[in-house]
């Protein structure tokens, strides 16, 4: 009994203190009537406010855009350093986890001359920002899909793949792939909360992005500026949700 | 494993010796922007005249801006007006961005299409990086006084004004001198727009208080003490005004440009601008040409329209003092209502020179976060 | 006769080179992105200004009064963060730990933590603004009863604000890390000590505290480093005066008042990995020791 009253009172605690600020943000955000009419209103928000648009479209791009690369990069060097190159793994883990000790604010100072190069081939658009984000969403990515490459027996796959005559490509597309569903959605969706939620490499090498469009706005508008944060806060949260609740029924599911 | 070892090692040394080489920049795109004519030209004459300047711009038909806010001394209007004359789209990028965000962002596009054709910038940074200017002198470079241009004609001061504090009429009482800012009157309100160690608004406002408190530009320690007991008392915000807080009272009194301040004013009638007696600080701001404008002819020809009467009367509107002022009031085209709305100065104009800049920086590099932090 | 029949397992017939070329793409794309700018940055705090010559003057400027107080101050508050984070996350992590593992509650609470952890940055500092900023949700009610919170000056944009709204995000991260090891507790434990005699205090100070402690001692490392490399908060937050590191590096790559200090905040970088690697070695030392009993 005890212990059902401690964690109640602690959740309750918790609860008041986590939700205030997510509270005090609907009510900040509604003091001026204009501002939620505005925000659900797409074609008027371009209009009065493009430099937020921009910034909502070129994180959503990003968003999608380093997912992709990171699944590209990640899951076959994955799963060839499994198969063909074991003595690499602790190599290649040692690098996917190198961005934690490198906070982005010391990886941006570093980045400028890389990104000159960027910039020569590609273009100062900010969609190039997606070669730094999958550096820095790496650790996260890489441990769900390691963990799912775990839990198959990826060696038997392959070799039974290759028995049978399937290319390297099949054996990774088709084989594979499917059985780590959950891993790769995983890894997806944690880069798209971290790409949505990172401000430090977009403001420094001077790209757009939704962080920095908020902080600019801000500077403008508080209540707008408010009523989006709150959003971009409630998807993603709405985002992990969904995330959370398909990894467990996966679990429940494989054998 | 001795394998692995060696070609770790190979693999550390030859990425050493790239990310040595990377340093380097990429290798110039060769536009034909860097070949035209317009690139190299000093003066509209050396093109053949205006209207062939005007030509060239046109055919351009682009022109990059960056760090221009559109409230600062006007320069929405003045980008419309330059749009709507010639019929050259400017692409305005960074405006919440400082004269070393310009510099830098030249480098970094540096022979794309999207780098910044002009820069403004604070005198400081302006003299650091003289060679990446073109130079190329307006119509009316004559017009500028001798010690607010460069003779090469690299760069020169368009528009500036004065050090000076705005504040709500309607909230707090109104200051007569700097001091009165220390009194319980203010608890809480007084705000430096910017970080004095980053900003050249807010550096502007040290020295702006070190002369009221009989100090000078170069030694500033009072003006540091000025904002160190302006915290103490509880009077200082360590908040960045902006228009919203202004508007919204979070900030209701502002050291500032008097032009910006004035720019406050006309939004909100209450909001009324001072500059103190016997502590006037005057800083011009400096245009430039970018040497690898991708769009040089629209460059120059930007300048020609900052420095004309047309231009320079904007500057006006925007409450910011235009650099021809005294040989435009002589010949009877200044914007007269606009020239008396300036804020009334009483006492010696002091404009700090480069050498007392940075005796004072040095200053408060050591010693700001100290006394605010 | 010997002859070694040839080995036919799956892929050791190829050259080896021919699987080294399978990853190469990342390793080419982390050397990139990753490894040079890194080198950058450590090569860059040994240059002299204006890109000439091999010189340690950057790098001993770090210890520079005004630099190393903004040293001491990102460690106070990483510290003062890390602390409160780690205490009041355990205990939520433990509340957490005593519903249904896979019930509703802590399924939600569990994605709210791994929400409100990445959930730092400009949208934390705005939502702090509307509660406790000076127009804020809750500094109004408070005044409307007689309270001001900044009394005595606005102490949300230094140091005391800082900590409380990296609190924020540092519960739920404490959250994510140290459930796995709570969840490491066997039943069993609690009634070996019932058995031997114990009550709660003996469970908690001689058989679950000294258990526990390698995990919670490592999560707080963790949160000590999340905080420490922590930019967008506060450079939302701050406007004023660059407390902490990562603002003093913003202010070096971008001040147009204090030029040519590139290179310094290099050296400034340089400084952040050091404490970084060595609060994350620390920290990998302790998740061995946890893995062994907890794992």
């Amino acid at each position: 009994m005890a212990r059902v009253i401690f964690r109640w009172t602690v959740l309750t605690v918790m609860g008041v203190f986590f939700l205030l600020p997510l509270v005090a943000m609907v009510e900040f955000s509604t003091r001026d009537p204009r501002t939620w009419p505005l925000l659900l209103d797409w074609p008027r928000l371009s209009t009065e406010y493009p430099a937020l648009a921009e910034g909502i479209l070129a994180s959503l791009a990003q968003a999608a855009l380093t997912s992709v690369l990171m699944l590209v990069l990640l899951v076959p060097t994955a799963i060839w350093v499994r198969l063909r190159l074991p003595r690499l793994r602790r190599v290649v883990e040692f690098l996917c986890l190198l961005p934690l000790t490198i906070p982005a604010i010391v990886l941006v100072v570093g980045l400028a001359p890389v990104y000159a190069w960027v910039n020569y081939f590609l273009g100062g658009s900010s969609l190039t920002l997606v070669f730094a984000y999958t550096v820095l969403v790496l650790p996260y990515a890489y441990r769900a899909i390691d963990t799912g490459l775990s839990a198959i027996d990826v060696q038997t796959l392959a070799e039974a793949a290759r028995g049978l005559g399937a290319g390297w490509a099949t054996v990774i597309w088709r084989v594979v792939l499917p059985n780590i569903r959950s891993a790769v959605l995983s890894a997806a969706f944690l880069t798209v909360a971290l790409v949505l939620g990172e401000f430090t490499i977009a403001s420094l090498l001077h790209r757009t992005n939704l962080q920095v469009a908020i902080e600019f706005l801000g500077k403008s508008s508080a209540t707008v500026s408010v009523a989006v944060s709150l959003t971009a806060l409630l998807l993603a949260f709405a985002l992990l949700l969904v995330l959370s609740l398909v990894g467990t029924r996966s679990k429940e599911k494989s054998p | 494993m001795r394998t692995l070892a060696r070609s770790t090692a190979a693999t550390l040394a030859a990425v050493t010796i790239i990310a040595l080489t990377g340093a380097c920049a990429p290798p110039e795109k060769e536009t034909e922007a860097s070949t035209s004519g317009a690139a190299t030209a000093t003066s509209a004459g050396a093109l053949g005249g205006m209207d062939a300047l005007i030509a060239e711009a046109k055919k351009e038909g682009r022109l990059n801006v960056i760090a221009l806010p559109p409230n600062w001394a006007n320069y929405g209007e003045i980008i419309k007006a330059f749009g709507a004359k010639y019929g050259i789209e400017v692409d305005s990028a960074q405006p919440d961005g400082s004269s070393q965000d310009e510099i830098n962002a030249a480098n970094q596009l540096r022979g794309q299409d999207t780098a910044p054709d002009v820069f403004d910038l604070g005198a400081s940074v302006a003299a650091a990086n003289v060679a990446m200017f073109a130079p190329y002198k307006v119509e009316k470079f004559d017009e500028i006084p001798a010690g607010l241009k460069d003779p090469g004609g690299a760069w020169a001061n368009d528009y500036g004004g004065y050090m000076s504090i705005g504040y709500d009429s309607a909230k707090v009482p109104a200051p007569a001198t700097v001091a009165d800012l220390l009194k319980p009157a203010y608890k809480g309100k007084v705000a430096l727009n910017g970080d004095p160690t980053q900003a050249g608004a807010a550096f502007g406002g040290v020295q702006m208080a070190s002369l009221a408190n009989g100090g000078t530009v170069e030694d500033i320690k009072n003006g540091v003490d000025f904002f160190g007991s302006l915290k103490k008392a509880g009077n200082f915000l360590p908040v960045d005004p902006s228009p919203a807080t202004i508007e919204s009272g979070q900030t209701p009194v502002v050291f500032d440009w008097d032009y910006l301040n004035a720019a406050q004013s006309k939004k909100m009638p209450s909001w009324k601008v001072f500059v103190p007696a016997g502590a006037v600080l005057g800083s011009y701001y400096v245009q430039a040409i970018n040497k690898d404008a991708p769009h040089p002819a629209a460059a120059r020809l930007w300048q020609e329209f900052l420095y004309s009467d047309e231009g320079q009367n904007l500057w006006l509107k925007g409450g910011a003092r235009p650099v021809r002022a005294d040989a435009m009031q002589k010949a009877g085209t200044i914007d007269a209502t606009a020239f008396a709305a300036l804020p009334k100065v009483e006492g010696d104009v002091v404009i700090p020179t480069e050498a007392q800049n940075t005796k004072a920086k040095e200053y408060l590099t050591a010693n700001w976060t100290k006394a605010v932090g | 006769m010997a002859e070694v029949a040839p080995r036919r397992v799956a892929g050791r017939s190829r050259p080896r080179g021919g699987a080294l070329l399978g990853a190469v793409p990342f390793f080419a794309f982390v050397t990139i992105f990753l490894i040079i700018p890194t080198l950058t940055v450590v090569i860059g705090a040994f240059t002299g200004d204006g890109g000439r010559g091999f010189t340690p003057a950057n790098v001993r400027a770090l210890a520079d009064d005004h630099i190393l107080a903004a040293f001491g101050r990102s460690i106070t508050l990483s510290a003062a963060s890390a602390v409160i984070g780690a205490v009041l996350g355990a205990v939520l992590a433990y509340a957490l730990v005593t519903a249904r593992p896979h019930g509703l509650l802590r399924r939600v609470v569990t994605a709210a933590a791994g929400v409100l952890a990445q959930f730092g940055g400009v949208t934390l500092a705005f939502a702090f603004l509307a509660t406790i900023g000076l127009s804020g949700f809750v500094t109004l009610w408070l005044q409307e009863h007689g309270l001001d919170p900044y009394a005595r000056g606005v102490w949300l944009f230094e140091l005391p604000g800082l900590t409380l709204v990296y609190t924020y995000f540092q519960i739920p991260l404490m959250v994510i890390v140290f459930l796995p090891a709570l969840d490491g507790i066997r039943p069993q434990w609690r009634e070996a000590t019932d058995s031997l005699g114990g009550n709660t205090w003996h469970y908690w100070t001689r058989v679950a505290g000294p258990l526990l402690a390698p995990a919670f001692l490592g999560s707080a490392l963790l949160l000590f480093a999340n905080a420490f490399s922590a930019y967008a908060t506060a450079a939302a937050l701050v406007s004023q005066g660059s407390p902490i590191v990562p603002l003093q590096i913003r202010g070096a790559l971008t001040s147009e008042v204090v030029l040519g200090q590139a290179n310094l905040g290099k050296a400034m970088a340089l400084g952040m990995v050091v404490v970084v690697a060595v609060v994350m070695t620390l920290y990998s030392l302790l998740e061995s020791r946890t893995a062994k009993w907890l794992g």
